[in-house]
């Protein structure tokens, strides 16, 4: 287990977008990191110049350092997916503690709506790879593909009519949310029946099981205790942090129906000394309906199999008692490929009692849960205010 | 023969024999004699208990629908006269998990079920390479 005397001994201090999310055809993936690091470090009440550790994910930081004119003394390009942010919460934990930064600085930057490149940033598609030899020459590449398989082999295992129940609670809970955060791509309504009725993309996805593709960008940062203490906004105080990957390609996944979730959460809420009880708001990244139950169960939410009856009858939209990814998630929030920074950047805003109409009531505690790869990497975190 | 428009593996050194018994119409695994497991990639250490005591060792060819999907929407141009596709993962006896196409049915949900059996049919996709696919058995 990761060390619990480690438990508020760092902080998120700064959180912020990049300046404009979702089709921004005019900016390219660094210019939302630089962006996202300007807001995050103004948030903070620091400078660029207090800056010495930076964290980043498909870019290297040598090229996201010299974009922004920072050189940090440590620096993190850990590069697994999506999750990869919430998984450097615990790498700059860990750098902090050991001396090795004071001041670290977590940014994203992906344009995969609007994209000139060919959107290929996250480095995994060498032909070397795997999946290049095994998958792809079968049309198997992509997260809609594959995290649809996955889901096949949980309704065959748990019931195909009350899993296609679950998935359409979580499309249609989280829409709700959407629809009060004034940054959301996706803010009419969604029914029941508008999720059933939206085309196949991989069956058993429908379009409305798939996150968005959007441009965007984010930034936290993170410093000592002593030094959070004395900037202007409610430090944000890292309780626990931990990491699991347990495989790459989705063919080798050991159980295609739990996320390494499974290992990351429980070593997360140990190290944090708390339970699923105490947790105020989920943020659980929602690359697919389907990331979500899964994911909700090897937290240790609900047994294997009984998602969906944990998330049923709209229990984690407004107004139910278990607030769930409440910027409206990567499903119809903001995704542009990796969404694993968005997760934090809501959580700190929730916790500091930022979110205006979607606000939750005096929330005090945060699990944070990445996914990323084909459900193949996770990080967790316990977020909280004093 | 038409321009084949899909991706199209690249062999790498450990995977040589792989496709080169793919292109003779075999279908090859690895075995460990240590912890006497059969497992898909192709690769000389044990990814089960990383002994090196491993040695190539021919598939029945036989084996159950582990799970599937059925693409819609085309990941890349080469598969837009595709589309519907059955995608899958085959689990074959001995217990080796492979990624595949099935093939032979009409890409409908009521037309396939996990655990349905399923044999390899070779599909000699170009002249150099040769993609195991499976086909419902009997
Ligand atoms: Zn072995």
């Amino acid at each position: 287990m990761p060390n619990a005397n480690l438990s508020r001994t760092v902080a998120i201090v700064g959180a912020a977008e990049s300046d404009e999310l979702g089709v921004v055809p005019h900016k390219s993936a660094l210019q939302h990191h630089a962006e996202a690091a300007h807001n995050a470090l103004a948030d903070a009440g620091l400078s660029v110049k207090d800056v010495d550790g930076l964290f980043t994910a498909g870019f290297s930081t040598l090229i996201t350092a010299e974009y922004m004119g920072i050189t940090p003394r440590f620096s993190d390009s850990t590069s697994v997916g999506g999750s990869s942010f919430v998984v450097e919460i615990a790498h700059a934990l860990a750098a902090i503690n050991a001396g090795m930064c004071e001041v670290a600085v977590i940014t994203h930057g992906q344009t995969g709506r609007s994209g000139r490149a060919s959107g290929n940033s996250s480095g995994l598609y060498d032909p070397n790879f795997p999946n290049m030899q095994y998958e792809q020459p079968y049309g198997i590449m992509g997260p809609p593909i594959n995290y649809s398989m996955a889901c096949t082999r949980y309704m065959h295992q748990y019931g195909e009519e009350r899993t296609r129940q679950a998935l359409a609670e979580i499309a249609v809970s989280t829409r709700k949310w959407a629809q009060m955060n004034p940054k959301a791509q996706m803010r009419e309504p969604m029914s029941f029946d508008d999720y059933h009725a939206s085309r196949w993309i991989s069956w058993p996805f429908h379009l409305f099981d798939c996150c968005l593709v959007t441009d965007a960008g984010a930034a936290v940062v993170l410093t000592t205790a002593a030094r959070a203490r004395d900037l202007p906004k409610k430090p944000v105080w890292v309780l626990g942090a931990a990491e699991y990957h347990d495989h790459f390609m989705m063919s080798q996944m050991p159980d295609l129906t739990r996320t390494p979730a499974y290992v990351s959460g429980p070593l997360a809420l140990q190290m944090a000394g708390v339970t699923h009880n105490d947790i105020d708001l989920a943020m659980i990244y929602d690359s697919f309906t389907y990331t979500v139950l899964a994911t909700l169960e090897s937290l240790g939410y609900c047994k294997p199999g009984e998602g969906p009856d944990f998330v049923a009858n709209q229990r984690t939209a407004p107004g139910g008692d278990f607030a769930l990814n409440t910027s409206g998630g990567g499903l119809s929030y903001t995704h542009p490929g990796m969404y694993g920074i968005f997760l934090l950047v809501e959580a700190v805003r929730q916790l500091r009692g930022e979110c205006g109409e979607r606000q939750l009531k005096d929330p005090k505690l945060s699990l944070v849960n990445g996914t990323g790869g084909q459900l193949s990497s996770t990080g967790t975190t316990v977020l909280a205010v004093d | 023969m038409a321009e084949y428009t899909k991706s199209l593996p690249i062999p790498q050194p450990e995977s040589d024999f792989y496709w080169e018994k793919a292109k003779a119409h075999e279908l090859w695994l690895t075995h460990c004699d240590d912890c006497d497991s059969t497992y898909f990639y192709p690769r000389p250490i044990c990814p089960g208990c990383f002994s090196r005591n491993t040695k190539p060792m021919q598939s029945s060819g036989k084996g159950t629908i582990y799970t599937y999907a059925i693409v819609h929407r085309a990941p890349l141009p080469g598969w837009r006269d595709d589309v519907p596709y059955i995608v899958a993962q085959v689990e074959l006896e001995g217990g080796a998990r492979i990624p595949t196409n099935i093939v032979g049915v009409e890409p409908d949900p009521a037309n396939l079920k996990v655990g349905m059996a399923v044999e390899v049919v070779f599909d000699d996709v170009t002249e150099k390479i040769t993609l195991p696919k499976f086909k419902l058995a009997g």
